[in-house]
């Protein structure tokens, strides 16, 4: 029976946040010394470095160095990258830059002020490089190479076939094909990169304080580039975070900048990106061009998909890129039962700010091509959008299914999520909607998108990316571990540290009340913290926070460690209170006996058995509490010699429909009406879930009508501040009906699945199925901006088309 | 006006939150810099600094204003408010702050101070505001997390509750 788990407390965070007590990064205190780090960038899309003098910076009192990228390449490594031919990158541009923004020099001083004063002192000379900013044309073998050591700018591709899809394409009724190009964005938290970094050079080892996100196996990539061992890399996480989306990831080069010149200058090093810096230079999701094809029977079932798959990953691949494409690998064919897959993934580099993490993760992109398909599936074969999602999406009785790629979908019932959305009128309430709209001369369209949410990664879905073969060498990697540790002090405080960063989500109140569930006590009793200290706190490779990890991880090595304490303080009463383990009951802060009330100790009495008494404890008991839990899923298995792959380990359901006007006279895209209907299992926290599902569809819609990183045709990049890079305000958000199922996960204790990223990936594909539905038109470009549906509509008029995230036209 | 030269430090003295405080600083520093850093006040928080997140936003002589386009010379001798006013003595959050804890007005928290010293300004002028008002006002402000919807409610509830800034 639930005491606290599942109820819609409120968050034990707010006080201090709301009071301005928090503790980020830049709010913490630095050990004295301290100095400043301020980064000179590339002006460049793409030039060879010939000089830089640094005499005259270095001649003004306050300025401890002016590091380059010679300095770096001296003291560490370039990056580790899951491909060959390896791609070096350097935590500064060596030779040659290689994107605007690329970090080129670092000056260092007594000030921040002083060191941006010192960079104008700083003579750079470059010579221009040939950019190439269109992923097409950088395939190209005219193409400038971005590296010249790689022969080629399309650096990986991978072929991979599931059943027979020869075959069901030959024996289709018909074919429906379509092309999509899914633009550049980021979530760009509003709390911006921060580093504080110490060398310490007797131990040689370096202390670093930054808001670092995970996951965790990026610290090996920072010690190696150190040229240290892990120990030696001392990496520790404050308490808050000012909000990731994935983007703090891409914080690591910095960490190992920071570090570098805190060893050069002999001094702590802090560095604080400012908002120019992070829009054109911190991290980007990919932009991506799909050309997705199906064999269909003339009811709209789908037989074979067949997807080539070409990704624009910028100037470098970053761990653990190429992510977005692979993360989904298993998912591919989304919700729907298609037994036949071909699947084309290129890997492509382009004169633009490395892509890497970002909520949606591959999600995005890939419904963008598969659900915009559905929808031509039906304009093509005359038939109802929502009957081609019907008659194609799994059925209930076939899970735990099996897709064709390899993920392993654990629980759902689709059928019954779409109808439970579409009923209560609210379809025909969108229908009559479009008919007012319509019968007045305003262009209205209806859109659905019916998608599958990973949550918590495989760590090996990477490897997918090598061949069979050339897996076999390093050996296998799969698994997702997560790591919780309860403590119970002599008085009878309980606290829990786990192995995931703060960014906002609530997390510290979701582990109080798992932790509260087992122990019988007030979330208030329990003290969750999760700044992370990499020397003196559990973590492995998967730790952080990011793909949906929480409630089917982090969470349920919270509750693993929890029932195990509980177990022991059990053993420890029953022997108290002569009764037998299974008798004892938690409640209201006492340890009891199920049958007689009266047969009872506090719980505090009884913890402080364990550390004051172990000659109380049961015989071969060990005295202590204190219970580290190690979560490790099985069913996460590395990718089989088919390159079949369970790329994740719980699946949930989004399934969204919307009605959206277009203004006749400004091009405006105005979403009339919006119910998304979501099945994540078992929610922990319906207050916090609503608040994820609130975020992440609001940062569906800035993807589909705001936000795009743009470049020219020379890569040089038009989205510099905020004014031009156009994140949403209240104004721009509509409101959503947010609706709801649970199937429990069976491959969770908890049964919780993922629930932030769903409308990350749902909201692009519903909206531009929309708009295609209101314009009759079968290429809509996102962010479908007015000026985008402009040129849709006007067509009379000489074409221009805006500069993109692909770079020009 | 007192004259001050461009590169040397000079003495700043304001009111922060009903105290006297001073610091020294060069007449560019900005005011979000010198709050934080000098005087250690780090409630305030920086987004963007060019004015359009309003993470920053601080009520100097009771109007709110973005302190990353403020300079701490232009506080001189002025009052300036920050979100660490907001609570009581004993940590008590006040009825704005109370009621974006029950909608989830808050994830992260780092632009949430700006939105409570610009309403805590607006609702002291208007304390009747409509929906349409506060949206309005709160288009000034950046959040990532929350999609808005859990602050527009907070806000309402707060205007609703009579004396949503005590």
């Amino acid at each position: 029976m639930s005491q606290v788990l599942g109820k819609p407390l409120l968050r034990k965070e707010d006080p201090v946040l709301l009071s301005g007590r928090g503790r980020y990064a830049d709010d913490l205190p630095v050990p004295n010394g301290t100095v400043h780090a301020h980064i000179i960038r590339s002006p460049h899309a793409h030039a060879t470095i010939l000089r830089i003098d640094a005499s005259a910076a270095l001649a003004e009192a306050g300025v401890w160095a002016v590091v380059t990228g010679e300095d770096v390449r001296r003291i560490s490594d370039p990056f580790l990258i899951a491909l060959k031919p390896q791609i070096n990158q350097w935590s500064l541009a060596v030779e040659r830059v290689r994107y605007f923004g690329e970090p080129v020099a670092l000056v260092v001083a007594d000030t921040r002020y002083l060191a941006e004063d010192a960079a104008e002192l700083v003579q750079i000379d470059y010579e221009p490089l040939p950019a190439v900013v269109d992923l097409e044309a950088a395939r190209s073998p005219s193409a400038p190479l971005l590296h010249p050591e790689a022969r080629t700018n399309e650096i990986s591709v991978r072929r991979f076939s599931y059943g027979d899809p020869k075959g069901a394409f030959e024996g289709a009724d018909a074919r429906v094909a379509l092309t999509l190009d899914y633009p550049r964005n980021s979530f760009t938290p509003i709390e911006c990169y921060v580093v504080v970094a110490e060398y310490r050079p007797h131990e040689k080892s370096y202390d670093v304080l930054a808001n670092f996100q995970g996951p965790f196996s990026t610290h090996a990539v920072m010690a190696r580039a150190l040229r240290v061992p892990g120990t030696k890399l001392r990496l520790r996480i404050p308490p808050d975070s000012g909000g990731s989306f994935g983007i703090k990831l891409s914080i690591f080069p910095y960490i190992v900048l920071a570090a570098l010149a805190a060893r050069i200058t002999g001094r702590p090093v802090k560095w604080v990106e400012d908002r120019a810096e992070h829009l054109a230079a911190a991290s980007s999701g990919p932009n991506r061009i799909t050309e997705i094809e199906a064999a269909v029977r003339k009811d709209g079932r789908i037989l074979a998909l067949r997807l080539d798959q070409i990704e624009d990953y910028g100037a470098f691949l970053r761990a653990p890129m190429p992510g977005p494409l692979y993360r989904m690998h298993g998912a591919v064919t989304g919700a729907y039962d298609i037994a036949n897959v071909e699947v084309t993934n290129r890997v492509v580099l382009t004169n633009k700010m490395p892509a890497s993490l970002i909520r949606g993760f591959g999600g995005p992109q890939l419904y963008m091509a598969l659900e915009r398909l559905v929808q031509r599936i039906a304009i093509e074969l005359h038939l109802d959008p929502l009957e081609v999602i019907k008659r194609n999406v799994i059925a209930r009785e076939k899970f735990p299914y099996k897709a064709a790629a390899g993920a392993l979908y654990d629980s759902g019932d689709y059928l019954r999520a779409v109808e439970l959305a579409v009923g209560n009128g609210r379809l025909e309430d969108l229908k009559r909607r479009r008919d007012v709209a319509r019968a007045a001369g305003r262009p209205y369209g209806i859109g659905f998108a019916a998608i599958v949410e990973p949550g918590m990664s495989n760590m090996g879905y990477l490897s997918t990316l090598l061949t069979a073969e050339a897996r076999d060498k390093p050996g296998p990697k799969n698994g997702a571990i997560s790591m919780a540790t309860l403590n119970i002090d002599p008085l009878g405080a309980v606290s829990l540290t786990a192995d995931v960063t703060v960014q906002g989500q609530g997390h510290a109140t979701v582990l109080s009340q798992i932790v509260a569930e087992q122990l019988g006590l007030k979330v208030g009793d329990i003290t969750v913290i999760l700044e992370l200290d990499t020397l003196k706190d559990e973590w492995s490779i998967a730790a952080g926070t990011y793909s949906c990890r929480f409630s089917p991880g982090a969470a349920v090595a919270a509750h693993l460690a929890a029932v195990r304490m509980r177990d022991k303080l059990a053993e420890i009463a029953a022997k108290q209170l002569n009764i037998l383990p299974d008798d004892v009951e938690f409640a209201d802060g006492m340890i009891g006996s199920r049958n007689n009330p009266d047969n009872a100790l506090p719980f505090g009495r009884v913890a402080g058995t364990a550390h004051w008494s172990p000659v109380m404890l049961p015989e071969g008991m060990p005295p202590g509490l204190r219970e580290t839990a190690v979560w490790s899923p099985p069913g996460l298995e590395p990718p089989s010699s088919e390159d079949r792959v369970n790329t994740s380990l719980t699946y949930g359901f989004v399934f969204d429909m919307c009605g959206v006007e277009i203004d006749p006279l400004t091009f405006e895209a105005r979403v009339d009406r919006y119910v998304s209907m979501h099945d994540a299992g078992r929610l922990l926290n319906p207050l916090i879930a609503m608040g994820q599902m609130r975020g992440s569809f609001a940062q569906g819609i800035a993807a589909a009508l705001y936000e795009e990183f743009v470049y020219d045709e020379n890569g040089a990049f038009l989205s510099g501040t905020f004014a031009d890079y156009l994140v949403p305000t209240v104004g721009e958000i509509p409101p959503v009906e947010i609706l709801h199922m649970e199937t429990p996960s069976p491959f969770t204790p908890l049964g919780a699945k993922g629930i932030a990223e769903g409308n990350c990936m749902s909201v692009p594909a519903c909206i531009a199925n929309a708009i295609a539905d209101a314009l009759g038109v079968k290429d809509v470009r996102l962010p479908a901006t007015p000026r985008r549906l402009h040129a849709l509509m006007a067509a009379a008029e000489p074409k221009r088309p805006p500069p993109t995230s692909r770079g020009g036209r | 006006m007192r004259r001050v030269n461009p590169d040397e430090r000079a003495k700043i003295a304001f009111w922060l939150n009903g105290r006297r405080v001073s610091g020294e600083a060069e007449p560019r520093m900005l005011l979000t810099d010198f709050l934080r850093h000098v005087l250690g006040a780090t409630g305030t928080h920086v987004g963007c600094e060019h004015g359009i997140c309003g993470s920053c936003t601080v009520l100097i002589d009771g109007v709110a204003q973005r302190g990353c386009l403020t300079l701490a010379a232009q506080a001189e001798e002025r009052a300036v408010t920050t979100v660490e006013s907001l609570a009581g003595a004993d940590g008590a959050l006040n009825a704005l702050q109370t009621a974006f804890q029950k909608h989830h007005a808050l994830q992260c928290g780092f632009c949430t101070p700006g939105i409570l010293m610009s309403f805590t300004d607006y609702f002291a002028r208007n304390p009747n505001a409509s929906e349409a008002d506060i949206r309005a006002v709160l288009g000034g402000h950046l959040c990532r997390c929350t999609g808005y919807a859990g602050i527009v409610e907070a806000l309402v509830e707060a205007s609703r509750s009579g004396n949503p800034a005590a």
